[in-house]
């Protein structure tokens, strides 16, 4: 078989939702194996028919377990699943501890669902880099939701709203002056706010500093109103049920409203733009910046600014010369 | 450019809890920089192999202190192999008397750690028996 | 203040003396080590004197046995009325396996019975659960209905020996099969003694034997509470366990910090939920606790418990009854101080443990036997365990008086400074809204991961010593003679169940487990509908699955 053959047999596999082929390129997307850039050429006509939601906000807020039960409220109306679940490596050794999946193990067996664990090597916004391309790989598996969680940092993880078509944010009351400081970010991301833990002190405040938000905030340019959900305690199995299935309801509320109101569109330029984004860096910026590091010249002009030889503009400019056509 | 990891699931396989070994593992693997899911207790053979296919890992490390070892380390591989993963390295951990290792080695576990084995012997083995796949 | 001022005057002027010598002998002959450190790795000096004890009272703080705060032991006469009772875990194979054990141990000398169940037992499944494979009385006896119970009790006279069951999320179930095996005997209720472990807090904190979430477990524990209150009175509904969180890898401190906040979360459910008053049913708690190779560090945490737990009684609850005041505990020695590698050496380890643990004053105590690294234990090695403790109590002579250490400046200052760091850790979680809020944020699950990585981390350097391990070590296996468990108990026990399925009368089954499911719906206490359930033949997995559907099932969140 030759190479071509080859990428176009893992596309097919990968679209009768072959696992071990899924999940294989999963993982060479993460490593970055040029070849895997292929494989998506292949695939990528195939996608595009999955609900994108994105689950975020700070540690501890329970957002795996929340996922957790959104697959299960999915698997009961027949729709297969698949979860991304983002968490941090670490920045001295380079290992990372992907404990969001242990949640969700009890759906291990079932065939419909797909959890993959991402480490975010180094990527900043609470997610890996990887997280495009592996969505696009569960989509062509024929996934009707998939779920994409941050790392959670209670730092602004705003890179979630360019994936999805659904962001959650999840919060617990007694977070403190956290609210304040992430206040800004989710506000422009959320589509729909989850208030966990709504038994513990704290949670009206929540609740009330919340709508006072969505009143301040300009709405109408979208016209959603993000609702407010509060889950009282995921121990309790009737009234979480209830809380599940409301939130399940405005989950598939909002992806009405959007291609309902034609926003679906905004989002999806919105998404194909970063993706092409991406792209030009990947296969223009990087390589030219690899053959520079390489052959020493990155370092030669890093000393021709020190000494004031020359400024960072012009070096650019001659760099951009002699690799690119037409520079604009 | 290419940064290949590599990838360990730590599972513990049927209904003891004792996950003192396990959970002091995972950690110890994230600092030996490789990329660690860890399943927690109470996990079912088929449930284990489930994810490390869909997280593509290149070793599983059982460990169970239960006696149930017999069983359910087997078992693992076993189901690896039917679903064509058997190229994911198994090892197991845990209360595992001497005269066990032999069935467990024939039945495709590459390595058994006891108490006492040390966390640098045990990463010491994974970064020489294993590569990143593929 | 507990000496006189010239005494310690005399005190810090010889001390300033040796202190000038010792650091001169340090300039030319260092210590071998920079820092001294318990195994949980509190710092320890280089001497203790009167300076670090000065501002104790004796009437306050040390006083004597049998009065508040019981520092000195519960009893008056101590060890010289009656030794701690001699109870040994143990159970395996099938209930009839474990009943032949048990005998053996009686005829030995044994006091108590104390009895292991198999994994799919103490998890709520029955052998023939799916679940179950492979796991069926390998680790303990398999138990599924009354009437493998019986079988398990046969011979044994109920009136006199007392049991003590480790059983967590089904202790109601199991339970209900020891009240009713009595009943079928002709013995009343009141009668019986015993012990169900029935703690479920340090379940989600340590050992993850786990079932339900922590708000309906505690409240099936407060119904053994009540249940026993009123009508089993010299049964021991709960033994609070610190033995399991040091087995996860805590500190000597966390496990008693933690233990303690579980008995103070218990207590306080059982009067909220109960309306029980406190000395009503304080008294029956009992406690559990780990006896770990550190010698001086376990005596002093023993005692440390038995003050801090009278004080939570008589300040924090108001409790009359000294009695309520007294701690009450079992004690095991440290199941993960004993090694694989040079396995005889466990013997020593396990009778300095044993040793630790009478000097600190148990109530009753397990020692662990050589092999239980590898496997389950042996007759033969079971056998040592038992004479070490017979040895302890009638060759040594630690017996003769009452807590011998007392007055040690060393023993009473690492008391005290125990007992401080305890209540720092009691007050942190009081002011995270109890235990059930700090499990929720994992902050008892990290404090003890942290400590595991840590211990390890030092026996990997060398920091600390296990022999054989990390010293000391030799390259000759040493083989030992082990117990196999036929891999045939499991069909046995299968087919038992079956049959037990087949012959049961299946009206009355359903409406005892119609029964109990209504129980749990109303909040009413469950214990009365078990007991009928369990005649009616309804085995552990049937009443477990009434409580999964209607409280729900915990997962293990998985904090690393």
């Amino acid at each position: 078989m030759t190479p071509k053959q080859e990428d176009i047999e893992k596309a097919k596999r990968i679209r009768k939702g072959d696992v071990r082929t899924a999940s294989r390129l999963i993982r060479n997307i993460e490593d970055q194996i040029p070849e895997a850039k292929t494989t998506i050429k292949h695939i990528f006509p195939h996608t595009g028919k999955a609900h994108i939601i994105g689950i975020t906000g700070p540690p501890g807020a329970g957002k795996s377990t929340l996922a957790d039960a959104l697959i299960g409220s999915f698997r009961e109306k027949n729709k297969t699943v698949g979860v991304l679940a983002v968490d941090p490596t670490s920045p001295f050794t380079g290992g990372a501890l992907l404990g969001d999946r242990i949640r969700m193990q009890r759906h291990a067996e079932d065939h419909g669902v797909f959890v993959r664990s991402l480490a975010t090597r180094g990527a900043l916004g609470g997610l890996s880099k990887a997280v495009g391309d592996a969505v696009h790989v569960l989509d062509a598996m024929g996934k009707d939701i998939i779920i994409i969680e941050t790392v959670g940092t209670g730092q602004q993880e705003v890179e979630i709203i360019n994936h999805s078509h659904t962001v959650i944010v999840v919060l617990v009351p007694g977070m403190g002056d956290e609210i304040q400081a992430i206040k800004a970010g989710i506000m422009e991301i959320a589509d729909i706010f989850v208030i966990n833990k709504a038994d513990r002190d704290g949670s009206r405040q929540l609740y009330a500093e919340l709508m006072a938000m969505l009143d301040m905030a300009n709405i109408s340019s979208d016209g959603w109103r993000p609702p407010i959900i509060r889950i009282e305690n995921v121990f309790e199995p009737i009234s979480f049920q209830k809380k599940l299935e409301e939130l399940s309801g405005k989950i598939e509320g909002h992806f009405q409203y959007l291609m309902d109101s034609q926003l679906l569109g905004d989002r999806l330029r919105r998404k194909s733009m970063m993706e092409i984004n991406e792209a030009l860096r990947a296969s223009i910026l990087e390589p030219v910046l690899k053959e520079l590091a390489e052959n020493g010249e990155l370092e030669m002009m890093a000393e021709k600014l020190i000494q004031k030889k020359s400024d960072p503009y012009s070096l650019a400019e001659e760099i951009a010369g002699r690799y690119l056509k037409n520079v604009p | 450019m290419e940064d290949k990891k590599i990838r360990v699931m730590v599972a513990k396989p049927g209904l003891d809890g004792h996950d003192r070994g396990a959970r002091v593992l995972a950690r110890c693997f994230r600092d030996a920089g490789f990329e660690v899911i860890y399943t927690g207790c109470h996990q079912t053979p088929e449930q284990i192999v489930a994810a490390a296919i869909q997280e593509d890992v290149d070793l599983v490390g059982l460990s169970c202190l239960s006696g149930a070892h017999r069983y359910l380390f087997p078992r693992v591989v076993e189901l690896l192999k039917q679903h064509g993963a058997d190229d994911i390295t198994v090892i197991g951990g845990g209360i595992i008397p001497d005269q066990d290792f032999q069935m467990l080695y024939d039945a495709g576990l590459k390595a058994i750690f006891t108490p006492g084995a040390s966390l640098d012997s045990i990463v010491e083995w994974v970064k020489t028996n294993v590569k990143p796949m593929p | 203040m507990y000496f006189a001022e010239k005494i310690l005057e005399e005190s810090r002027e010889l001390n300033q003396k040796w202190e000038d010598e010792v650091r001169r002998t340090v300039s030319s002959f260092p210590e071998q080590k920079a820092r001294w450190s318990t195994v949980s790795d509190l710092e320890i000096r280089r001497l203790y004197t009167p300076e670090d004890i000065k501002d104790m009272d004796y009437a306050r703080d040390i006083g004597v046995p049998g009065e508040y705060p019981f520092l000195r032991g519960n009893q008056s006469t101590g060890y010289r009325g009656r030794y701690w009772t001699f109870r040994m875990f143990s159970g395996m194979g099938s209930a009839r396996d474990t009943n032949e054990r048990w005998r053996m141990l009686l005829r030995q000398g044994q006091t108590g019975l104390s009895t292991a169940f198999d994994f799919p037992t103490l998890m709520g499944y029955d052998s023939d659960s799916p679940k179950a494979r492979g796991e069926v009385g390998r680790c303990g006896v398999a138990i599924d209905t009354l009437e493998d119970f019986l079988a398990l009790m046969e011979g044994i006279p109920m009136d006199k020996v007392t049991t003590s069951m480790t059983i967590n999320p089904p202790a109601t179930a199991l339970w209900a099969m020891y009240c009713a095996a009595a009943e079928l005997k002709g013995v009343p209720l009141g009668k019986i003694g015993g012990t169900i472990q029935n703690d479920m807090l340090k379940e989600f904190i340590a050992q993850k034997t786990f079932m339900c979430p922590p708000e309906p477990s505690v409240k099936l524990i407060s119904d053994t509470v009540e249940f026993g209150t009123k009508h089993v009175p010299k049964w021991n509904p709960i033994s609070i366990s610190g033995y399991h969180i040091r087995e996860a890898g805590s500190t000597a401190v966390q496990e008693l910090a933690f233990t303690l906040r579980d008995g103070i979360e218990y207590v306080e459910d059982v009067i909220r939920r109960k309306g029980l008053s406190v000395d009503d049913f304080a008294p029956r708690l009992s406690f559990f606790f780990n006896s770990h190779i550190d010698f001086f560090e376990e005596i002093c945490k023993m005692r440390a418990a038995r003050r801090l737990w009278a004080k939570v009684m008589k300040d924090r609850f108001k409790a009359q009854n000294p009695r309520s005041m007294w701690m009450r505990f079992h004690t095991q020695t440290a199941g993960c101080s004993l090694t694989a590698q040079q396995p005889y050496n466990n013997i020593v380890r396990t009778a300095v443990e044993a040793l630790a643990a009478v000097l600190g004053g148990t109530q009753s105590l397990h020692t662990n036997s050589l092999d239980e690294v590898l496997c389950l234990p042996s007759d033969h090695a079971v056998e040592i365990a038992l004479r070490t403790q017979q040895i302890i109590a009638e060759e040594t002579g630690v017996a003769n008086t009452i807590d011998p250490l007392a007055g040690s400046y060393f023993v009473e200052a690492l008391t005290n400074e125990m007992e401080e760091k305890a209540w720092e850790y009691i007050h942190k979680i009081d002011d995270m809204g109890g235990m059930i809020a700090a499990i929720e944020k994992g902050f008892p699950q990290l404090e003890i991961a942290d400590a595991a990585y840590n211990f390890q981390k030092q026996i990997d350097s060398c920091e600390k010593t296990m022999v054989g391990v990390n010293k000391y070590i030799t390259s000759e296996a040493q083989a030992i003679p082990m117990l196999e468990i036929d891999d045939k108990v499991e069909m046995e026990q299968i087919s038992r169940l079956k049959a037990v399925r087949r012959k049961r009368d299946g009206k009355a089954h359903k409406k005892s487990m119609d029964d109990i499911r209504q129980a749990c719906r109303k909040g009413k206490n469950v214990m009365p509908y078990c007991i009928e359930a369990v005649k009616n033949l309804a085995s552990v997995q049937e009443i477990c699955d009434v409580y999964r559907e209607v409280y729900g099932e915990y997962r293990d969140p998985g904090l690393y």
